[in-house]
Protein backbone atom coordinates (compact mmCIF):
# COMPACT_ATOMS: atom_id res chain seq x y z
CA UNK A 1 0.00 0.00 0.00
CA UNK A 2 2.82 2.34 0.90
CA UNK A 3 4.59 1.73 -2.77
CA UNK A 4 0.89 2.69 -4.49
CA UNK A 5 0.61 5.85 -2.25
CA UNK A 6 4.13 7.37 -3.62
CA UNK A 7 3.51 6.24 -6.81
CA UNK A 8 -0.02 7.82 -6.82
CA UNK A 9 1.80 10.46 -5.23
CA UNK A 10 4.41 11.34 -7.88
CA UNK A 11 1.91 11.42 -10.69
CA UNK A 12 -0.42 13.85 -9.06
CA UNK A 13 3.10 16.02 -8.33
CA UNK A 14 3.66 15.55 -11.65
CA UNK A 15 -0.50 16.63 -12.94
CA UNK A 16 0.35 19.50 -10.22
CA UNK A 17 3.55 20.71 -12.01
CA UNK A 18 1.51 20.60 -14.97
CA UNK A 19 -1.35 22.52 -14.02
CA UNK A 20 0.98 25.22 -12.69
CA UNK A 21 3.25 25.55 -15.89
CA UNK A 22 -0.63 26.42 -17.48
CA UNK A 23 -1.02 28.95 -14.62
CA UNK A 24 2.10 30.88 -14.57
CA UNK A 25 2.26 30.73 -18.77
CA UNK A 26 -1.43 32.49 -19.19
CA UNK A 27 -1.92 33.41 -21.88
CA UNK A 28 -5.39 34.63 -20.89
CA UNK A 29 -6.93 35.03 -17.43
CA UNK A 30 -9.40 32.53 -18.21
CA UNK A 31 -6.34 30.08 -18.87
CA UNK A 32 -5.08 30.61 -15.33
CA UNK A 33 -8.61 30.13 -13.87
CA UNK A 34 -8.96 27.14 -15.61
CA UNK A 35 -5.42 25.19 -14.62
CA UNK A 36 -6.28 26.33 -10.94
CA UNK A 37 -9.13 24.39 -10.86
CA UNK A 38 -7.02 21.68 -12.26
CA UNK A 39 -4.96 22.27 -9.10
CA UNK A 40 -8.01 22.26 -7.08
CA UNK A 41 -9.08 19.11 -8.52
CA UNK A 42 -5.57 17.65 -7.66
CA UNK A 43 -5.72 18.86 -4.17
CA UNK A 44 -9.11 17.06 -3.77
CA UNK A 45 -7.33 14.14 -4.94
CA UNK A 46 -4.48 14.15 -2.64
CA UNK A 47 -7.05 14.67 0.30
CA UNK A 48 -8.37 11.17 -0.86
CA UNK A 49 -5.62 9.72 -1.09
CA UNK A 50 -4.56 11.07 2.66
CA UNK A 51 -7.53 9.35 3.76
CA UNK A 52 -6.85 6.06 1.90
CA UNK A 53 -3.03 5.93 2.98
CA UNK A 54 -4.22 7.06 6.70
CA UNK A 55 -7.27 4.98 7.17
CA UNK A 56 -9.54 8.39 8.36
CA UNK A 57 -12.24 10.57 7.19
CA UNK A 58 -11.80 13.91 8.39
CA UNK A 59 -11.06 15.33 4.35
CA UNK A 60 -14.69 14.55 3.57
CA UNK A 61 -16.19 18.52 4.40
CA UNK A 62 -12.97 19.75 2.69
CA UNK A 63 -13.57 17.67 -0.35
CA UNK A 64 -17.16 19.05 -0.27
CA UNK A 65 -16.17 22.82 0.01
CA UNK A 66 -13.29 22.39 -2.31
CA UNK A 67 -15.11 22.21 -5.21
CA UNK A 68 -17.97 24.55 -4.49
CA UNK A 69 -14.88 27.01 -3.80
CA UNK A 70 -13.64 26.17 -7.54
CA UNK A 71 -17.27 26.47 -9.03
CA UNK A 72 -17.64 30.04 -7.43
CA UNK A 73 -14.27 30.92 -8.08
CA UNK A 74 -14.65 30.42 -11.62
CA UNK A 75 -18.00 31.50 -12.30
CA UNK A 76 -17.15 34.96 -10.93
CA UNK A 77 -13.73 35.31 -13.22
CA UNK A 78 -15.79 34.21 -15.72
CA UNK A 79 -18.43 37.00 -15.69
CA UNK A 80 -16.15 39.55 -14.83
CA UNK A 81 -13.98 38.60 -18.19
CA UNK A 82 -17.37 39.01 -20.35
CA UNK A 83 -18.77 41.55 -18.96
CA UNK A 84 -15.63 43.65 -19.10
CA UNK A 85 -15.23 44.44 -23.15
CA UNK B 1 -5.67 -8.49 -0.43
CA UNK B 2 -8.28 -8.40 -3.19
CA UNK B 3 -9.75 -4.70 -1.39
CA UNK B 4 -6.19 -3.61 -1.46
CA UNK B 5 -5.39 -4.79 -5.35
CA UNK B 6 -9.10 -2.80 -6.42
CA UNK B 7 -8.56 0.41 -4.04
CA UNK B 8 -4.74 0.83 -5.48
CA UNK B 9 -6.00 0.31 -9.18
CA UNK B 10 -8.84 2.65 -8.33
CA UNK B 11 -6.35 5.37 -6.74
CA UNK B 12 -3.63 5.11 -9.78
CA UNK B 13 -6.76 5.26 -12.19
CA UNK B 14 -7.88 8.79 -10.75
CA UNK B 15 -4.72 10.24 -10.44
CA UNK B 16 -3.54 9.33 -14.17
CA UNK B 17 -7.10 11.27 -14.69
CA UNK B 18 -5.24 14.03 -13.23
CA UNK B 19 -1.89 13.66 -15.07
CA UNK B 20 -4.28 13.51 -18.33
CA UNK B 21 -5.72 17.37 -17.37
CA UNK B 22 -2.17 18.17 -16.82
CA UNK B 23 -0.73 16.92 -20.14
CA UNK B 24 -3.86 18.19 -21.89
CA UNK B 25 -3.64 21.91 -20.07
CA UNK B 26 -0.11 21.95 -21.86
CA UNK B 27 -0.57 20.65 -24.64
CA UNK B 28 -3.19 21.65 -26.14
CA UNK B 29 -3.31 24.68 -28.56
CA UNK B 30 -6.64 26.82 -27.31
CA UNK B 31 -8.60 27.93 -24.33
CA UNK B 32 -11.25 25.88 -25.36
CA UNK B 33 -9.30 22.41 -26.26
CA UNK B 34 -7.97 22.64 -22.70
CA UNK B 35 -11.42 23.01 -20.94
CA UNK B 36 -12.39 19.40 -22.09
CA UNK B 37 -8.56 17.92 -20.96
CA UNK B 38 -9.51 19.90 -17.42
CA UNK B 39 -13.34 17.87 -17.07
CA UNK B 40 -11.64 14.63 -16.64
CA UNK B 41 -10.84 15.17 -12.70
CA UNK B 42 -12.77 16.73 -11.84
CA UNK B 43 -15.98 13.74 -12.43
CA UNK B 44 -14.27 10.79 -13.64
CA UNK B 45 -11.05 11.08 -11.53
CA UNK B 46 -13.09 12.15 -8.58
CA UNK B 47 -15.53 9.01 -8.80
CA UNK B 48 -12.70 6.17 -9.03
CA UNK B 49 -11.14 8.20 -5.86
CA UNK B 50 -14.20 8.09 -4.48
CA UNK B 51 -14.93 4.70 -5.40
CA UNK B 52 -11.48 3.95 -3.86
CA UNK B 53 -12.30 5.31 -0.42
CA UNK B 54 -15.22 3.57 -0.51
CA UNK B 55 -13.82 0.12 -1.20
CA UNK B 56 -11.28 0.56 1.32
CA UNK B 57 -13.58 1.91 4.07
CA UNK B 58 -16.83 -1.13 3.45
CA UNK B 59 -18.83 1.19 5.45
CA UNK B 60 -22.62 1.60 4.10
CA UNK B 61 -23.14 5.06 5.86
CA UNK B 62 -20.50 6.50 3.58
CA UNK B 63 -22.09 6.30 1.07
CA UNK B 64 -24.16 8.78 1.08
CA UNK B 65 -21.71 11.61 1.30
CA UNK B 66 -19.49 10.19 -1.52
CA UNK B 67 -22.11 10.31 -3.44
CA UNK B 68 -23.36 13.73 -2.77
CA UNK B 69 -19.80 14.99 -3.03
CA UNK B 70 -19.81 13.41 -6.12
CA UNK B 71 -23.09 15.26 -7.36
CA UNK B 72 -21.81 18.71 -6.19
CA UNK B 73 -19.40 18.11 -8.87
CA UNK B 74 -21.66 17.13 -11.22
CA UNK B 75 -23.88 19.72 -10.56
CA UNK B 76 -20.82 22.68 -10.41
CA UNK B 77 -18.23 21.83 -12.92
CA UNK B 78 -20.53 21.96 -16.31
CA UNK B 79 -21.86 25.17 -14.85
CA UNK B 80 -18.25 26.83 -14.53
CA UNK B 81 -17.16 25.47 -17.53
CA UNK B 82 -19.64 26.72 -19.72
CA UNK B 83 -19.49 30.44 -18.54
CA UNK B 84 -15.57 29.76 -18.86
CA UNK B 85 -16.45 28.00 -22.13
CA UNK B 86 -18.54 31.23 -23.19
CA UNK B 87 -16.37 33.94 -21.93
CA UNK B 88 -13.38 32.54 -24.05
CA UNK B 89 -15.74 32.15 -27.05
CA UNK B 90 -17.01 36.10 -26.76
CA UNK B 91 -13.74 37.04 -26.26
CA UNK B 92 -11.88 35.23 -28.97
CA UNK B 93 -9.93 33.08 -27.27
CA UNK B 94 -10.20 30.35 -29.52
CA UNK B 95 -7.80 30.15 -32.54
CA UNK B 96 -10.41 29.83 -35.62
CA UNK B 97 -7.95 28.12 -37.66
CA UNK B 98 -7.99 25.09 -36.26
CA UNK B 99 -12.05 25.18 -36.54
CA UNK B 100 -13.47 23.00 -38.73
CA UNK B 101 -16.55 24.46 -38.68
CA UNK B 102 -18.21 27.45 -36.68
CA UNK B 103 -22.38 27.29 -36.54
CA UNK B 104 -22.20 30.02 -34.23
CA UNK B 105 -20.43 31.87 -35.91
CA UNK B 106 -23.09 32.22 -38.66
CA UNK B 107 -25.90 32.55 -36.33
CA UNK B 108 -23.82 35.45 -34.67
CA UNK B 109 -23.08 37.07 -38.02
CA UNK B 110 -26.89 36.82 -39.39
CA UNK B 111 -28.14 38.16 -36.22
CA UNK B 112 -25.67 41.41 -36.62
CA UNK B 113 -26.85 42.13 -39.65
CA UNK B 114 -30.69 41.88 -38.89
CA UNK B 115 -30.13 43.96 -35.74
CA UNK B 116 -27.21 46.51 -36.64
CA UNK B 117 -26.54 48.85 -33.75
CA UNK B 118 -26.32 46.86 -30.59
CA UNK B 119 -22.87 47.34 -28.98
CA UNK B 120 -23.92 45.27 -25.80
CA UNK B 121 -25.38 42.10 -27.10
CA UNK B 122 -25.67 39.98 -30.36
CA UNK B 123 -29.47 40.43 -30.43
CA UNK B 124 -31.82 37.50 -31.78
CA UNK B 125 -29.41 34.68 -30.62
CA UNK B 126 -31.47 34.90 -26.72
CA UNK B 127 -28.44 34.67 -24.43
CA UNK B 128 -30.29 32.59 -21.42
CA UNK B 129 -28.58 34.67 -19.30
CA UNK B 130 -30.67 38.10 -20.05
CA UNK B 131 -32.11 37.78 -16.70
CA UNK B 132 -29.21 37.75 -14.81
CA UNK B 133 -27.97 40.88 -16.28
CA UNK B 134 -30.41 43.25 -15.59
CA UNK C 1 -38.41 39.87 -6.18
CA UNK C 2 -42.23 39.49 -6.42
CA UNK C 3 -42.54 36.69 -3.75
CA UNK C 4 -45.72 34.66 -4.54
CA UNK C 5 -47.29 31.41 -2.69
CA UNK C 6 -45.74 28.41 -3.76
CA UNK C 7 -48.03 25.47 -2.87
CA UNK C 8 -45.89 22.91 -0.67
CA UNK C 9 -46.26 20.29 -3.62
CA UNK C 10 -43.76 22.15 -6.07
CA UNK C 11 -41.38 22.61 -3.30
CA UNK C 12 -41.48 18.72 -1.99
CA UNK C 13 -38.91 17.58 -4.03
CA UNK C 14 -36.50 19.98 -3.02
CA UNK C 15 -37.15 20.03 0.41
CA UNK C 16 -36.65 16.41 0.37
CA UNK C 17 -33.05 16.90 -1.31
CA UNK C 18 -32.32 19.16 1.08
CA UNK C 19 -33.17 16.91 3.95
CA UNK C 20 -30.80 13.76 2.16
CA UNK C 21 -28.11 16.54 2.08
CA UNK C 22 -28.51 16.89 5.45
CA UNK C 23 -28.05 13.82 6.47
CA UNK C 24 -25.74 13.20 3.96
CA UNK C 25 -23.25 15.64 5.92
CA UNK C 26 -23.93 14.30 9.13
CA UNK C 27 -23.68 10.85 8.24
CA UNK C 28 -26.41 9.77 10.09
CA UNK C 29 -29.98 8.73 9.25
CA UNK C 30 -31.93 9.06 12.42
CA UNK C 31 -35.42 10.64 12.67
CA UNK C 32 -34.51 13.04 14.92
CA UNK C 33 -31.70 14.35 12.67
CA UNK C 34 -33.96 14.32 9.36
CA UNK C 35 -36.71 16.29 11.73
CA UNK C 36 -34.37 18.60 12.53
CA UNK C 37 -33.00 19.00 9.08
CA UNK C 38 -36.30 18.93 7.66
CA UNK C 39 -37.40 22.40 9.60
CA UNK C 40 -33.59 23.60 8.65
CA UNK C 41 -35.04 22.74 4.74
CA UNK C 42 -38.46 24.68 5.53
CA UNK C 43 -36.97 27.82 6.80
CA UNK C 44 -34.65 27.82 3.88
CA UNK C 45 -36.38 27.00 0.89
CA UNK C 46 -38.87 30.17 2.46
CA UNK C 47 -36.61 32.50 3.69
CA UNK C 48 -33.69 32.52 0.49
CA UNK C 49 -36.57 32.27 -1.99
CA UNK C 50 -35.77 31.20 -5.57
CA UNK C 51 -38.40 30.62 -8.84
CA UNK C 52 -39.32 27.07 -8.97
CA UNK C 53 -37.86 24.36 -10.99
CA UNK C 54 -40.66 23.57 -13.55
CA UNK C 55 -40.48 19.87 -12.98
CA UNK C 56 -42.22 17.67 -16.25
CA UNK C 57 -43.99 15.56 -13.40
CA UNK C 58 -42.69 12.29 -14.70
CA UNK C 59 -40.09 10.08 -13.46
CA UNK C 60 -39.26 6.79 -14.71
CA UNK C 61 -36.58 4.84 -12.83
CA UNK C 62 -36.84 1.99 -15.07
CA UNK C 63 -34.99 4.12 -17.82
CA UNK C 64 -33.03 5.66 -15.41
CA UNK C 65 -30.66 2.59 -15.17
CA UNK C 66 -29.50 2.30 -18.43
CA UNK C 67 -29.31 5.98 -18.80
CA UNK C 68 -26.69 6.00 -16.31
CA UNK C 69 -24.88 2.91 -17.43
CA UNK C 70 -24.81 4.65 -20.83
CA UNK C 71 -23.72 7.73 -19.35
CA UNK C 72 -20.46 6.14 -17.51
CA UNK C 73 -19.20 4.16 -20.25
CA UNK C 74 -19.41 7.28 -22.37
CA UNK C 75 -17.63 9.06 -19.50
CA UNK C 76 -15.11 6.14 -19.60
CA UNK C 77 -14.33 5.84 -23.02
CA UNK C 78 -14.49 9.97 -24.38
CA UNK C 79 -11.92 9.97 -20.95
CA UNK C 80 -9.29 7.52 -22.55
CA UNK C 81 -9.49 9.34 -25.44
CA UNK C 82 -9.10 12.68 -24.46
CA UNK C 83 -6.20 11.46 -22.75
CA UNK C 84 -4.52 9.53 -25.57
CA UNK C 85 -5.48 12.74 -27.75
CA UNK C 86 -3.32 14.88 -25.59
CA UNK C 87 -0.77 12.45 -25.34
CA UNK C 88 -0.28 11.58 -29.22
CA UNK C 89 -2.19 14.64 -31.42
CA UNK C 90 -1.37 17.28 -28.76
CA UNK C 91 -1.27 20.94 -30.96
CA UNK C 92 -2.17 19.50 -33.64
CA UNK C 93 -5.71 19.38 -33.44
CA UNK C 94 -8.91 19.96 -35.29
CA UNK C 95 -12.07 21.17 -33.17
CA UNK C 96 -16.21 22.70 -34.30
CA UNK C 97 -18.60 24.14 -32.90
CA UNK C 98 -21.71 23.01 -33.72
CA UNK C 99 -25.00 23.78 -33.31
CA UNK C 100 -27.29 20.60 -32.31
CA UNK C 101 -31.19 21.54 -32.10
CA UNK C 102 -32.89 19.65 -29.78
CA UNK C 103 -36.73 18.39 -29.48
CA UNK C 104 -37.87 19.00 -26.13
CA UNK C 105 -38.67 23.18 -25.47
CA UNK C 106 -38.22 22.40 -21.90
CA UNK C 107 -36.07 24.10 -20.02
CA UNK C 108 -35.41 21.41 -17.34
CA UNK C 109 -34.32 18.77 -19.99
CA UNK C 110 -32.55 21.27 -22.01
CA UNK C 111 -30.53 21.98 -19.03
CA UNK C 112 -30.38 18.14 -18.53
CA UNK C 113 -29.25 17.17 -21.85
CA UNK C 114 -26.47 20.03 -21.27
CA UNK C 115 -25.47 18.82 -18.19
CA UNK C 116 -24.50 15.68 -19.29
CA UNK C 117 -23.34 16.63 -22.89
CA UNK C 118 -21.03 19.00 -20.75
CA UNK C 119 -20.02 16.29 -18.32
CA UNK C 120 -18.27 13.77 -21.05
CA UNK C 121 -15.19 15.08 -22.02
CA UNK C 122 -14.70 16.13 -25.65
CA UNK C 123 -17.93 17.88 -25.71
CA UNK C 124 -19.10 21.92 -23.74
CA UNK C 125 -21.89 23.78 -24.57
CA UNK C 126 -20.97 27.28 -25.07
CA UNK C 127 -24.54 29.04 -25.98
CA UNK C 128 -27.99 28.02 -25.68
CA UNK C 129 -30.85 29.87 -27.64
CA UNK C 130 -33.98 29.11 -25.55
CA UNK C 131 -36.14 29.97 -28.22
CA UNK C 132 -35.13 27.52 -30.85
CA UNK C 133 -33.85 25.18 -27.90
CA UNK C 134 -30.48 24.98 -29.85
CA UNK C 135 -27.05 24.14 -28.11
CA UNK C 136 -24.23 25.47 -29.41
CA UNK C 137 -21.31 22.79 -28.79
CA UNK C 138 -17.62 22.94 -28.87
CA UNK C 139 -16.07 19.78 -29.90
CA UNK C 140 -13.31 18.23 -29.64
CA UNK C 141 -11.23 16.28 -32.86
CA UNK C 142 -14.04 17.10 -34.94
CA UNK C 143 -12.71 16.82 -38.57
CA UNK C 144 -15.06 17.03 -41.00
CA UNK C 145 -18.87 17.39 -41.57
CA UNK C 146 -19.43 13.07 -40.84
CA UNK C 147 -17.61 13.52 -37.63
CA UNK C 148 -20.07 16.80 -37.14
CA UNK C 149 -22.89 14.85 -37.83
CA UNK C 150 -22.08 12.47 -35.60
CA UNK C 151 -21.60 14.51 -32.56
CA UNK C 152 -25.39 15.88 -33.14
CA UNK C 153 -26.87 12.34 -33.68
CA UNK C 154 -24.99 11.43 -30.20
CA UNK C 155 -26.61 14.64 -28.47
CA UNK C 156 -30.10 13.62 -29.78
CA UNK C 157 -29.53 10.27 -28.31
CA UNK C 158 -29.23 11.48 -25.10
CA UNK C 159 -31.61 13.72 -25.26
CA UNK C 160 -33.95 10.62 -26.23
CA UNK C 161 -32.85 9.08 -23.19
CA UNK C 162 -33.65 12.06 -20.68
CA UNK C 163 -37.28 12.29 -22.48
CA UNK C 164 -37.61 8.56 -21.80
CA UNK C 165 -36.45 8.85 -18.24
CA UNK C 166 -37.95 12.43 -17.54
CA UNK C 167 -39.49 14.45 -20.32
CA UNK C 168 -43.12 15.77 -20.00
CA UNK C 169 -45.94 13.36 -21.77
CA UNK C 170 -45.84 15.48 -25.08
CA UNK C 171 -42.08 15.10 -25.60
CA UNK C 172 -42.76 11.43 -25.24
CA UNK C 173 -45.37 11.32 -27.50
CA UNK C 174 -43.06 13.11 -29.90
CA UNK C 175 -40.61 10.79 -29.34
CA UNK C 176 -42.43 7.93 -30.07
CA UNK C 177 -43.94 9.05 -33.46
CA UNK C 178 -40.50 10.11 -34.39
CA UNK C 179 -39.51 6.85 -33.74
CA UNK C 180 -42.40 4.92 -35.54
CA UNK C 181 -40.89 7.01 -38.60
CA UNK C 182 -37.85 5.44 -39.17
Amino acid sequence: MTAVAYVVGGILTAAAALALYRAVRGPSILDRVLALDVVLAIVGAALVLNMVVNRHLDNLILLVTISLVGFIGSVTVARFVTDRK
Amino acid sequence: MVNDVVVSVLLIGGALMSLAAGIGLVRFPDLLSRMHAATKPQVLGLLLLLLALAVENENWLLVPVLVLCWVFQLLTSPVSAHMVGRAGYRTRHLRRDLLTLDELDDVVARAAESHPPRPDRTGGTGREDDGGRA
Amino acid sequence: MNRRHIPLVTELPLVIWLVLVWGALWQDFSPGTLLFGAVIAYVVVNFFYLPPVELTGRFNVLWLVPFLGRFLFQLVTASVEVFWLAVTRGPRLRNAVVAVALRSHSDFLVTATGHAISLIPGSLVLEVDRSTSTLYLHCLNVRSAEDAEAVRRDVRATEAWLIRVMGSARDLAALRAEEARR
